[in-house]
């Protein structure tokens, strides 16, 4: 499979501050990849070095095996990005900033193809108002409508989710999932909601301070990872027994009233509930942290 | 060339539809009505004042308070003004994108810097055409449906002027161009400003303060200032003057439009070198 991205050995400056320091990864087409890094990590800064925001003080960016410096024209027609937040012109109506959207992609755009893609992003109807009398989710959805409307092969997001409810934030990741798995896009998404990261990427990798300190395939890293499980009971007598005399007692990390934490992968969640239910111990409560949450706050020490 | 077109078919689309750009036109339209109005109920005293006094000197016949003097007025009057009113937009074309965002769209587009560069320069440029025509409009042709016709007096470095009213309209054409000329030079500085700033408001103060610093150099005769004096670009952007001066002083004239366009070109070329390398970080 080809490269969607590729940067080698990529480092900003800004004056004496390092803000991106040595860094390489690639991007498979086809992938969705997740972008991970605590706030100051440099995501942003990487996210617009490859996006041509930002011109990289060192190292090379390629994308679709091209030289960014050399093609970014091309390479442009291909890549569709929403860094933060999409941004319009609020003084003009939505098929006004469409307009404006297509003339600067070159698309000889009909009447008909606007109403589509209105239709798409459910703007169909609204198009005569200005973008000004909005609400944020008709933004975002508009946003989107800018994202696709030159149906780009790679897309960047840049912390999408912000400023969006909950619906918004299924809806979007909705959509993402299948520009993925039905028009076969690339996807490069930096969130710090990692639940959403762990579910739908199938790669990833998390910096800090500029470096990158873990990458691979989602399932590969996290295999090996323990979670925090919270067990509420109602007997804690019965269930401090019961694992003490049990290979449970190898995974018991510590007990806080009537909670008992044990340290284990998730995918043995359901043999310890097994063992104690049949033991005739009532569980209450099973909580339990997402486990790259918990990578994630291991490698970045946070 | 195709690409070109379209960008620059968005920014002037952009520069036209923005409420602040009626503001200008809006201003122009006011100034010149209330100086016509003026003019209209209390012109005549205040010129049979002027005219009471050369009538010592010369024989005054004809109408003195006409169209072409009371555009001659309003011009001189908005010397000031025009330029704050080119500023106030062009001051804004990249700095507005990058203070709203927008800018991250454009630059994320195929079209390069340069190009996007050139397609705002043209566009404020083209605003600043439609501000001249707005006022040219207002002070020629209102004027004169308002005072009708007649020879302009015009007073001027080199003393007072007659000039005929059958000599004039082409020096009215050539005064315009010259001061299209003098505003691009703002349009061209509030625009190399807006690429290095990245706030709407500081390009257009900035603009302003050099203008009034260079027009107080030019008002005074300091040997240390008249070194600096001719390369200055707000001592040629009132050689639309000499265009009412008998003999016209061509020479100067060319003189003052050679410095112009080095202003010109110097400014852009600036824009495009400083926003190639910028890093857009809001």
């Amino acid at each position: 499979m080809s490269l969607a991205i590729q940067l080698k050995n990529v480092s900003k400056h800004f004056g004496d501050f390092v803000a991106v320091n040595d860094l390489s990864f690639e991007v498979q087409q086809g992938d969705i990849y997740g972008f991970l890094g605590p706030n100051g990590s440099g995501k942003s800064t990487t996210l617009r070095m490859i996006m041509g925001l930002i011109k990289n003080t060192q190292g090379e960016i390629n994308l679709f095996g091209k030289s960014l410096n050399t093609n970014r024209s091309a390479i442009m027609r291909e890549v569709g990005c929403i860094i933060e937040k999409p941004d319009f012109y609020n003084y003009l109506t939505a098929l006004e900033n469409l307009q404006l959207f297509a003339r600067a992609n070159q698309l000889n755009f009909k009447k008909a193809d606007f109403e589509q893609l209105l239709e798409r992003v459910g703007l169909l109807g609204r198009e005569k108002d200005k973008v000004k009398t909005y609400s944020h989710g008709m933004k975002q959805r508009l946003g989107l409508a800018q994202l696709l409307i030159h149906n780009p092969s790679l897309i960047i997001l840049d912390e999408p989710n912000t400023g969006l409810d909950p619906q918004g934030i299924i809806d979007l990741r909705n959509l993402i999932l299948s520009l993925n798995k039905e028009e076969g896009k690339t996807i490069l998404f930096s969130s710090h909601i990692l639940s959403e990261v762990q579910e739908m990427c199938s790669s990833m990798i998390v910096i800090n301070k500029g470096k990158t300190i873990a990458q691979g395939k989602v399932d590969e890293l996290l295999s090996h990872e323990k979670i925090h499980v919270k067990l509420e009971v109602i007997e804690v007598e019965k269930t401090s027994q019961l694992i003490n005399q049990s290979n449970w007692n190898e995974l018991f990390d510590k007990m806080e009233e009537n909670v008992f934490v044990m340290n284990m992968s998730k995918d043995k969640i359901p043999e310890l509930v097994a063992f104690l239910t049949h033991s005739g111990v009532g569980i209450e409560r099973i909580d339990y942290r997402n486990q790259l949450e918990e990578y994630f706050l291991k490698i970045t020490n946070q | 060339m195709k690409e070109f077109i379209a960008i620059l078919k968005n920014e002037i689309i952009k520069t036209i539809k923005r409420p602040r750009s009626f503001i200008g036109f809006g201003i122009i339209a006011f100034i010149c009505l209330m100086l016509q109005s003026a003019f209209y109920h209390d012109g005549k005293e205040i010129l049979s004042f002027v005219t009471g006094q050369l009538e010592n000197v010369f024989n005054v016949e004809g109408k003195v308070l006409n169209g072409n003097l009371i555009c001659f007025i309003v011009l001189q009057t908005l010397i000031v003004q025009m330029p704050l009113l080119v500023a106030l937009v062009t001051g804004d074309l990249v700095s507005g994108e990058t203070a709203n965002g927008t800018i991250r769209f454009l630059l994320t587009r195929p079209a390069s810097r340069t190009k996007i560069v050139l397609a705002k320069w043209i566009a404020g440029l083209f605003y600043t055409l439609l501000l001249l025509i707005v006022l040219g409009f207002f002070a020629l042709f209102v004027s004169h449906w308002i005072f009708g016709d007649g020879d302009l007096m015009a007073l001027n470095s080199e003393g007072l002027t007659i000039i005929s009213a059958d000599d004039i309209t082409w020096r009215w054409g050539y005064a315009f161009l010259i001061a299209f000329l003098s505003l691009s030079v703002v349009a061209s500085l509030a625009n190399m400003l807006s690429c290095i700033m990245d706030n709407s408001i500081t390009p257009i103060v900035t603009v302003m303060a050099i203008i009034i610093v260079f027009t107080i150099i030019g008002m005074f005769d300091l040997p240390s200032f008249d070194i600096i004096k001719p390369f200055l670009f707000t001592t040629h952007m009132i050689s639309w003057k000499s265009l009412f001066e008998d003999p016209i002083p061509f020479h100067d004239i060319w003189f003052s439009i050679a410095v112009l366009i080095v202003h010109i070109v110097l400014f852009i070329s600036i824009s495009i070198f400083y926003f190639n390398r910028k890093d857009i970080n809001s």
